[in-house]
């Protein structure tokens, strides 16, 4: 468990040595599992010859589409890695009283707290919002793909590479033992020696310069790619905070990459941005890494906002209440996430002024947040609503949410702050409103657009199974965790000597497992409805299930690579409505190549040469960093050579997959 | 089934251990006027805002049965998507209750601000004319050091103050960012290395109380609780003669070995304290030929020492196992630290003006209450336009009723 | 009331010729877009600078290590290489190859002649104990002016880069777009140098 203190540096490993593999048997035991699963299923790849298929028809691929599809199922994986840590951790502060010290000591525990926190938000939550905008956008704009397709496909392996440095620090070394956050002095050189901070940053650095790039990628989709009538004012709710989102990435994600330049600078060459001595200002990271963070909590929840708002509108059979005034609510949240950060430390001392002036800013979010609840509501009035498992999580979600919508507020007065800081009450707060806002949203967007991108519906039964354990073991989980913040229980602790406090604890880890029992039902749901994808009762011919109004269902389920043979026209706001209304059907004669761009391996080959140098940099082996460096230098150049870059879908092929939709279309009439 | 009745006694007896878990709700009932305060405006807020979200819950539900697909009775409107009347109301109830709680806000985070001697002991009572008990925090890895000025003694991990009198903490850190929470009497503040935060809170009811760390500060996080007693003047006076029995002394050899990590300590009791101690600590300075911060402050005010400011410098030979790790970047020098040019003559005069208290200056907080706001004093020295002089002048002369 | 709105005839909602987006249409603005992020992480250096420029540690301060001089020779060659880049600019709308390169050849001239002299200046001043690590205020100047040399050393790869390509394959629209962007990144830099020499020097000597 102890750190190495004074680690030798070899030429060839650098830091690398036999120390720095756990000698925890926990670790050891994941460590197996995934050994004897990752080779099962090399086998089971190399035995169904599924090499060829998966590098020349996803990795490779740059069709917006298949790469939402990747970043989804990225997000999966990494989820059930970051619940493994939150169970672990409910199971220790379950049983650490009466003078147990619990089954995880300090070094590991600490860990796990930080890797399920950095994983949950950007490797989870980000994946699932990156992944659910990128499938999304370009087709309710009525695109055939994102502005700039192969930065997109190198966005989502730099993704990935942030994925498998965070990753490794579990079997090699250590992770961070700070909290997601990485204040120093605790996360500078003097106190955190080893690499588990060197992984964190490098991790969040490599997955961050993809997160920025794709940032850029949609807004400038969203600006650009628009169908033809489709005003700023006649785009789909999704795609105005799908937008506003991105907009927040390009101007908060930069803020977050110089803050961890810094401290990396601070680590390996010593210089003073935030130590204790010599002038360094650790309060200076506290700001920046805030400044990055709070509007970084509104690039989460935005896009499920407007999942929530296709969703209601959808299942409640009517336009949208007061979309004019939603779209202003967004933009009026994008604003204001700039002007809060300092909530998230009122107990610096920063002085009243400073502290309410901060206080009722965060306040005044709660305005255009709660108008955009209203507008759900009235979208339900005098609406036909339809209980579908997404519509079912709104309801969830609105339940839920106002609840951590409230205890935010309650947060933001700065003298009930001092009392609840750090408390469990802000844990169970900002669970309240992650879970309850960005994770039941991504449910719900998963049982609405599953059906559009593989063309066949969930399970009923065991998406209810889910949703129920979800919902009550959400509640289980937390309500525990305000009741405990209010008897003065801190986060991060490891062991507790007040008896009194056990019982809560041991609801609360009920509740987690309530949640597992979700999980386990969202997987056994996923796994059904494969098995079961061709009979009737799943299959959708339609490419439009649910009678929804945006554009994305006008198109086959799953839609062609191009997305739309002819590109649509937009008159009002819910486009595929209004065809509907008009009866006007797609065009079916005289079809015309199609220009789209090809797939290219190179952002593969530069996102894992950039791993490799995280890692390089990570164990401080100089000559990998060095080679590994010129080779990302070398590959870039030499991609900007490639200059045939595209090619044309020509128009029989396109005929040949729309007389198939045809086909489709009267099998299921 | 012979399980049955012993859950069945099990379900029984939850009530009564969640009862027990309730009266423990420190911030919700808690021993200090302060964070009696913090409750009162906690509940007050949370009131204020169930007003919009029981509607809205409520509504929720309800909208959710009445218009579900299989009620054919309710209407139905597809086309219908605004409402002027509704987006009214839908903007301005939110924004009439965040004004409400705004100016609630603003004034009581200006009343209850750390830094802000108290205007009162508890509902109704005064502060006593008489200058409040000075407590010296120190926040160690990884446990808490409370040093009396006035006492001359120290503790670590217990602490002591007398009831219904005012407390003014004084707090800093030496290795890393801290924050210091007595959940019975007032909210937490930071204590930050190199800095110097401020909390001022009292006890109205006697008793002990737990005392905690309440910002992640690495491995023995968990173990760094203390005990808070409140006591009569007797008691306290009692428990710092207890420490002064230890016959312990704190210089600042002995502080640097304290410093070093060690985690769960008991308490444990100092009789006397080095007097310029804990302002070394704030300036960083405990160590022998290290530069105090407010000497480093001084010299950068003015500019920096020049050249010479580059061979100033010392190995910092303190930091090397004694603490947490090596500090050594890999591609940077070897930790240094700043020597002081002061002579020791300078540095005593220097603690002196440090140490200085001044006297608690209590604001006046009428026009936080909304009060007789006073009328707006002339800040800018920018001379007033002359109808407005003459307009004051002629309200000063009229008589009052 | 409701707003929904006129329907449309049948054949209005689709269109039957050819949609064409110009290439690279979204290049331009997507070039700005990430100039835009990358100027933000120059906000976080002046800011980080503005914060710390006092914190001398008791050492040296700007008055004792910067030379006005030399910056003002530094300034002037990147300032020197904008123009020729305009130039560049101009001869490759004229179509005309040899010149463009000639003056891109130029541009790179300057920008490695600044880079040369941004080195010495380092050089010199880790030479005399100033280094990144004696202050705060060091660590801000030094992070601040290194993370703009470095765009300009990444600015000089990215200008061999396209010297190559526009000799090799002529001055075609990719190409075209790419001088386009590197030109934005050039005077970006350009910009972002006037802050520094104003806030860091400037400023720092008065």
């Amino acid at each position: 468990m102890a750190i190495p203190a004074n680690v030798e540096t070899t030429f060839l490993l650098g830091r690398l040595n036999f120390q720095a593999i756990p000698k925890d048997p926990i670790v050891w035991v994941t460590f197996v599992g995934v050994v004897i699963g990752g080779l099962a299923m090399l086998y089971l790849l190399n035995k169904y010859k599924l090499w060829g298929y998966l590098w020349n028809e996803w990795f490779t691929s740059i069709d917006h589409k298949k790469i939402g599809i990747m970043y989804m199922v990225l997000g999966l994986i990494m989820f059930v890695r970051g619940f493994a840590d939150a169970v672990m951790m409910r199971a220790q502060q379950a049983i650490a009283f009466n003078g147990s010290e619990g089954y995880l000591n300090a070094h590991h525990y600490d860990q796990i707290f930080t890797a399920h926190g950095v994983i949950m938000i950007f490797f989870v939550a980000m994946p699932f919002v990156t992944g659910l905008m990128n499938y999304l956008v370009p087709l309710q704009i009525g695109a055939r793909d994102v502005s700039f397709p192969f930065l997109n496909n190198f966005s989502f392996w730099m993704t990935v590479g942030g994925a498998i440095i965070v990753m490794a620090s579990l079997f090699v070394g250590e992770f961070a033992q700070t909290g997601w956050l990485a204040f120093p002095p605790l996360s500078g050189i003097a106190y955190s020696p080893y690499v588990g901070v060197d992984y964190y940053i490098w991790g969040l650095q490599v997955a961050g310069v993809g997160t920025t790039l794709s940032g850029i990628n949609l807004m400038v989709t969203i600006l650009k790619m628009r169908a033809p009538g489709m005003t700023m004012m006649k785009m789909p709710v999704f795609t105005w905070t799908a937008f506003c989102t991105n907009i927040l990435i390009v101007a908060s994600f930069p803020i977050l990459t110089m803050t961890l330049i810094l401290l990396t600078l601070d680590r390996y060459i010593g210089t003073n941005f935030f130590t204790n001595d010599l002038g360094g200002n650790p309060m200076m990271y506290i700001n920046l890494i805030w400044i990055w963070g709070h509007p970084e909590v509104y690039i989460l929840i935005l896009p499920l906002f407007g999942v929530f708002s296709e969703i209601t509108s959808t299942f409640s059979g009517k336009r949208l209440f007061g979309y004019t005034s939603m779209v202003y609510a967004t933009i009026c949240i994008t604003v204001l996430s700039y002007l809060v950060w300092l909530h998230h430390f009122f107990t610096m001392g920063s002085g009243a002024s400073v502290n309410s002036f901060f206080g009722i800013t965060t306040m005044i979010i709660s305005i255009p947040t709660g108008a955009k609840i209203f507008n759900w509501l009235f979208t339900m009035y005098h609406g036909r609503v339809r209980y579908d498992l997404p519509m079912m999580w709104v309801i969830a979600f609105m339940l839920t949410f106002v609840i951590g919508g409230m205890t935010g507020v309650l947060l933001a007065v700065p003298p009930a702050d001092f009392v609840l800081h750090n408390s469990l009450f802000l844990i169970a707060h900002f669970h309240n409103v992650i879970i309850g806002g960005v994770l039941f949203g991504l449910f719900a967007a998963i049982n609405f657009w599953w059906p559009k991108a593989f063309g066949f519906k969930l399970n009923v039964f065991w998406g209810k199974v889910s949703f129920w354990c979800w919902v009550i073991g959400f509640w289980v989980a937390f309500m525990p965790l305000y009741i405990l913040g209010l008897m003065g229980v801190t986060r991060r602790m490891r062991v507790f000597d007040d008896p009194s406090l056990q019982i809560w604890f041991i609801i609360a880890a009920f509740g987690a497992f309530l949640i597992a029992c979700g999980i386990g039902a969202m997987f056994v749901q996923f796994g059904i409805s494969i098995w079961k994808r061709n009979e009737p009762e799943y299959r959708d011919e339609t490419g439009d299930p649910w009678n929804a109004r945006t554009l994305e269902w006008a198109t086959s389920s799953p839609p062609p690579s191009y997305n739309f043979a002819f590109t649509p026209v937009i008159h009002g706001l819910d486009a595929w409505t209004d065809m509907k209304a008009a009866g006007a059907q797609r065009p079916k004669a005289d079809y015309i190549p199609i220009h789209m761009p090809r797939y290219t391996g190179s952002g593969v080959i530069i996102a894992a040469l950039c791993t490799v140098f995280g890692m390089a940099m990570i164990w401080y082996i100089w000559w990998l960093a060095i080679v590994s460096f010129i080779a990302i230098v070398a590959y870039s150049i030499y991609h900007t050579f490639n200059y045939d870059r595209d090619y044309y879908v020509t128009a029989e092929e396109v005929r040949a997959v729309e007389d198939a939709r045809d086909r489709q279309l009267a099998q299921g009439a | 089934m012979r399980k049955l009745p012993r859950l069945a006694r099990l379900a029984a007896f939850a009530p009564a251990i969640m009862a027990l878990a309730a009266c423990k709700m420190e911030v919700l009932k808690p021993s200090g006027d302060i964070a009696e305060r913090q409750k009162d405006l906690l509940l007050t807020s949370t009131w204020l805002m169930l007003i919009i979200i029981i509607p809205v819950m409520a509504l929720t539900i309800w909208f959710a049965w009445r218009y579900r697909a299989s009620n054919r009775n309710a209407t139905y409107k597809p086309d219908w998507d605004h409402s002027t009347k509704f987006e009214l109301v839908i903007w301005a109830a939110p924004l009439l209750i965040i004004i409400c709680l705004g100016a609630l806000t603003w004034v009581g985070t200006h009343l209850l601000d750390p830094y802000r001697p108290l205007d009162r002991i508890a509902e109704g009572q005064p502060v006593p004319d008489q200058e409040p008990v000075r407590v010296e925090v120190v926040a160690l890895d990884w446990k808490w050091l409370f040093i009396y000025p006035e006492q001359g003694i120290a503790m670590v991990n217990e602490m002591a103050v007398p009831t219904d009198r005012e407390v003014e903490f004084s707090l800093t850190s030496t290795s890393v960012m801290n924050a210091f929470y007595i959940p019975a009497m007032a909210g937490m503040i930071y204590a930050m290395p190199g800095m110097e935060t401020k909390l001022h809170g009292v006890f109205n009811n006697p008793g002990e109380y737990q005392g905690l760390a309440s910002h992640y500060s690495g491995a023995g996080f968990s173990g760094m609780r203390f005990k808070a007693h409140a006591v009569d003047q007797a008691g306290f006076d009692a428990w710092v003669d207890e420490a002064r029995a230890s016959g312990a002394n704190l210089d600042r050899a002995k502080f640097l070995e304290l410093e070093a990590p060690s985690e769960n300590v008991k308490p444990t009791p100092f009789a006397e304290v080095d007097p310029e101690l804990f302002d070394r600590v704030v300036n960083m300075c405990v160590e022998e030929g290290k530069i105090c911060m407010a000497e480093m402050m001084a010299l950068d005010a003015q500019g920096g020492t020049g050249l010479a400011g580059t061979i100033n410098m010392a190995q910092l030979t303190h930091d090397k196992e004694t603490r947490r790790g090596v500090a050594r970047p890999v591609f940077g020098s070897e930790p240094f630290m700043v020597t002081g040019f002061c002579t020791p003559a300078d540095s005593l005069k220097m603690f002196a003006d440090l140490r200085e208290n001044a006297p608690t200056v209590r604001k006046d907080q009428t026009p936080m209450r909304g009060i007789a706001l006073p009328r707006p004093e002339n800040r800018l020295g920018i001379e007033m336009p002359r109808i407005i002089q003459d307009a004051r002048r002629d309200n000063a002369a009229e008589p009052k009723l | 009331m409701s707003t929904a709105t006129q329907l449309q005839a049948p054949a209005d909602y689709w269109e039957t010729e050819p949609h064409h987006h110009p290439e690279g249409a979204s290049t331009n603005i997507g070039f700005w877009v990430y100039l835009m992020s990358d100027c933000l992480m120059f906000a976080v250096l002046f800011a980080t600078y503005g914060v710390l420029h006092g914190n001398f540690a008791a050492g040296p301060g700007p008055k004792d290590l910067f030379d006005l001089e030399l910056i003002a020779l530094n300034t002037a060659m990147l300032l020197f290489s904008s123009i020729t880049y305009g130039f560049a600019m101009i001869a490759a709308y004229k179509g005309r190859k040899q010149a463009t390169l000639r003056w891109l050849g130029v541009t790179l001239f300057f920008g490695l002649c600044f880079l040369a002299i941004e080195l010495y200046e380092f050089h010199h001043l880790i030479h005399v104990g100033a280094g990144p690590q004696r202050s705060a205020f060091l660590s801000a100047f030094f992070t601040l002016v290194g993370t703009h040399g470095l765009h300009v050393t990444f600015g000089s790869i990215w200008l061999v880069t396209l010297m190559v390509q526009v000799s090799k394959y002529g001055l075609h629209q990719a190409n075209m777009r790419r001088l386009m962007c590197l030109s934005l990144f050039w005077h970006f830099l350009d910009l972002i140098w006037i802050g520094v020499f104003t806030f860091v020097y400037l400023m720092g000597m008065i």
